[in-house]
């Protein structure tokens, strides 16, 4: 048994490995249930197999066609969308979707259907998975598309990984003329400001999103800054191209675990109001390779170990515009009472572009995201109150970033959960997915009582 | 090396290499033995940018067909200009130990098919006094230890081998590498308990390509190797015997 962690590090889980080379062989044979795993970098337990088998999928990393005329790659799942950029980016094709960290697998990127800072006008990652291959335990092998089996391919879309295994896809990028993004980041001065100037950027920004002050509070809750951009024109607008201004990001790495002192509410409180006011007050415009755009925090190469050996726990969330302003102050509020600073908290809007996946977590609204260091049972019990505020606003709670969520929340947030109970493989499960269904077990859960996995919290789960 | 012929091209270690080549521009003639993995292999090297790929799936064990398949990778990319050899078996020591069948097995792959394929291409890059020939062999074959002897004289013997044809081709300007990785993170270890001496195919074939380019004549990747080696091979063999190696 080994313990592989998911990005949070929590919960710790103890888990065999089987590592996957060829797209073609058969699925392994093993006792007890599988789980095919990524890059890890889901935050909670979704990604993890505790008792289990994870069925690592970095060695499927070949691709199979690239075609620089209509910007369609094939690929195996385990290929990293990084390595998608370093292939199209120089022949003018960029990711249709991207989440913040390319460190991410297109078969990872599929089962939770990720979304970017785009969502609002491209959609989740799903929508330009033109098809894929599913493999299922039985020994089947399907093609998946909108048209050839159709089913099986909005189950596996957002499906977290327990349909099958995806050996590999297509995908459709997305042509742009530069690699360079004109930024413009805005001031905002709470959460009632950014929920206009988030909507009005949607009109003309492709990109948006906005850092948030988790510690500010009354009038202030919601103090941040909002960054908007588009891909530059070819001719980048006469700006000229200072150096600096295309540098990616510095690679630095997190060489140990940090004890996690660092991380308190002063430190937390300090870089907050320095990252605040660096900007004073003005919008500021710059043109930046997309690199330190996009992915921000994949210039420090293993940022998790800041939390320390307890890791910590992300919380994100979504709720309608009609519920929005009072949910969102609330959450806002209730983290920052509670004396639990959320280091790294983005807001920002989703549009209402349908996702093919079933499961899918987008939905119109506005979602925000929270970073929690793991304090034990004070921590467990504000993500979970944070999940019934969500609940009771009409919203959803994202499972590629949850720990604590509740059986029946999952139930509400995802209405087409018994449809989908039955696509997944008898032999495929997850942590998450024991977690969601206390009651029927497939497996043992034994071994992740054991070793910590976090307590089914609902009295559904304890029957 | 423009024109690479890769044999065994499905190996981690050769994977790797190929996927550098390939973003290098280079055009390859690849060879393996499992048909649906060597396509595998061969289209992520066409997408990565290879100028030319053309593959070929035999079992290289079979030595009548080297002659016809060194012909076949000359006529299909117009010539050669670099050969890597990559194919091999670690076999069980245990096995071979029982009975002479594995050892032999392991002593045709690993040694003689070795010999049967670069005999050919030897001649053909003597005759057009250029190309650079890479050996994958192992630091196995620097001292034989009762875990792992037959694998270590399979290799040791291809050393021996190797060392001969470079001082042949030297004044026919044709290189011959021996590249020789310590613990490699492969399908063929996967099965051994990992430790920090454990190298990535990745950074082998970096190093493989290094030791290429500059036409070395034996390397140990990771460096490393070559001062452990070194303290190996100088334990008195009275003492070495004694050892649980
Ligand atoms: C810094 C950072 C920023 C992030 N930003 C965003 C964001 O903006 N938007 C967003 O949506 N997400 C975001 N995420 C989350 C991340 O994009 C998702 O969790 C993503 O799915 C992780 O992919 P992975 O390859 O690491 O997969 P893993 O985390 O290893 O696995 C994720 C799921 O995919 C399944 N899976 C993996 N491979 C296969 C396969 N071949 N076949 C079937 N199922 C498979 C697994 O079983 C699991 O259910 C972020 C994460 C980090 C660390």
């Amino acid at each position: 048994m080994k313990s592989l962690e998911s990005w949070g590090r929590y919960p710790q889980v103890e888990q065999r490995t089987q590592a996957l080379t060829w797209r073609s062989d058969a699925l392994p044979e093993v006792s007890g249930s599988v789980l095919p795993h990524g890059l890890g970098r889901s935050y909670g337990d979704s990604c993890l197999n505790g008792g289990g088998t994870l069925l690592l999928t970095s060695g499927l990393d070949k691709f199979i066609d690239f075609d620089p005329a209509t910007g369609v790659v094939r690929c195996e799942a385990g290929v990293s969308l990084d390595m998608i950029l370093r292939l199209g980016a120089p022949r003018g094709w960029f990711l249709p979707v991207t989440p913040g960290t390319k460190f991410v697998t297109v078969g990872g990127a599929i089962a939770n259907d990720v979304h970017g800072k785009n969502h609002h006008c491209a959609g989740t990652f799903g929508r330009y998975v033109r098809r894929f291959e599913l493999v299922r335990s039985d020994g089947s092998r399907r093609i998946c598309s909108p048209d050839e089996n159709p089913d099986w391919y909005g189950a596996t879309i957002g499906g977290l990984g327990l349909t099958g295994l995806i050996t590999w896809a297509e995908v459709q990028l997305k042509p742009i003329s530069n690699p360079y993004v004109l930024q413009e980041t805005v001031p905002l001065a709470n959460l009632d400001e950014f929920l206009v100037v988030a909507r009005e950027s949607e009109a003309d920004h492709q990109f948006t999103m906005a850092w948030v002050d988790c510690l500010a509070r009354g009038k202030k809750v919601g103090r941040g800054l909002l960054y908007r951009g588009n891909f530059a024109p070819p001719q980048f607008d006469g700006l000229p191209l200072a150096k600096s201004h295309l540098s990616h990001g510095i690679g630095l790495a997190v060489p140990m675990d940090m004890p996690s002192f660092c991380l308190n509410r002063l430190t937390v409180s300090a870089f907050n109001w320095l990252y605040f006011h660096r900007q004073n007050g003005r919008p500021k415009q710059r043109l930046t390779h997309y690199d330190p755009f996009f992915y921000p925090l994949d210039a420090i190469y293993g940022w998790n170990r800041i939390y320390g050996r307890r890791g910590f726990l992300q919380f994100q969330c979504v709720v309608p515009y009609s519920t929005a302003r009072d949910a969102l102050k609330d959450i806002l509020e209730r983290s920052s009472r509670g004396g639990l600073p959320s280091f790294l908290s983005v807001l920002k809007t989703f549009g209402d572009i349908p996702s093919p996946g079933w499961l899918s977590f987008p939905r119109k609204g506005v979602t925000l995201a929270m970073d929690f260091a793991n304090r034990g049972e004070k921590t467990y019990r504000l993500v979970e109150e944070l999940d019934r505020v969500t609940r009771e606003a009409g919203g959803a709670v994202y499972p590629a970033k949850d720990a604590r969520m509740s059986p029946e929340s999952f139930a509400a947030y995802f209405p087409r959960h018994t449809e989908f109970a039955g696509y997944v493989d008898p032999a495929f499960s997850s942590s998450f997915w024991r977690r969601m269904h206390p009651v029927s077990l497939p497996f043992s859960l034994e071994s992740e009582r054991a070793s910590g996995a976090p307590q089914p919290q609902s009295v559904l789960a304890l029957r | 090396m423009k024109k690479v012929l890769v044999l065994g091209a499905t190996s981690a270690i050769a994977q790797a290499t190929v996927r550098l080549l390939a973003a290098r521009g280079a055009s390859l003639y690849l060879v393996g033995r499992n048909a649906a993995n060597l396509d595998a292999v061969t289209k992520d090297a066409a997408t990565r940018g290879a100028a030319k790929v053309e593959s070929k799936a035999v079992d290289l064990n079979d030595f009548a067909t080297h002659e016809a398949l060194v012909e076949g990778a000359f006529q299909a990319l117009g010539g050669l200009d670099g050969v890597v050899l990559a194919h091999g078996v670690l076999g069980d020591q245990a096995e071979s130990q029982a009975t002479w069948t594995a050892t032999e097995a392991v002593l045709r792959t690993n040694f003689m098919s070795a010999v049967s394929l670069l005999t050919p291409l030897a001649n053909r890059f003597e005759a057009q006094k250029a190309g650079t020939m890479v050996v994958i062999s192992s630091v196995a074959g620097d001292r034989g230890r009762q875990s792992n002897y037959v694998y270590g004289a399979s290799k040791g013997a291809l050393n021996v081998f190797l060392q001969g044809l470079r001082n042949r081709l030297a004044k026919a300007n044709v290189a011959v590498v021996t590249v020789k990785p310590g613990f490699v993170d492969t399908p063929m270890t996967a099965h051994l308990p990992k430790n920090k001496l454990f190298a990535s195919p990745e950074k082998v074939a970096r190093g493989l390509l290094r030791a290429a380019d500059s036409r070395k004549n034996e390397v140990y990747v990771p460096g490393i190797w070559a001062l452990i080696m070194l303290i190996i091979k100088s334990i008195p063999e009275s003492v070495f015997k004694k050892l649980k190696l």
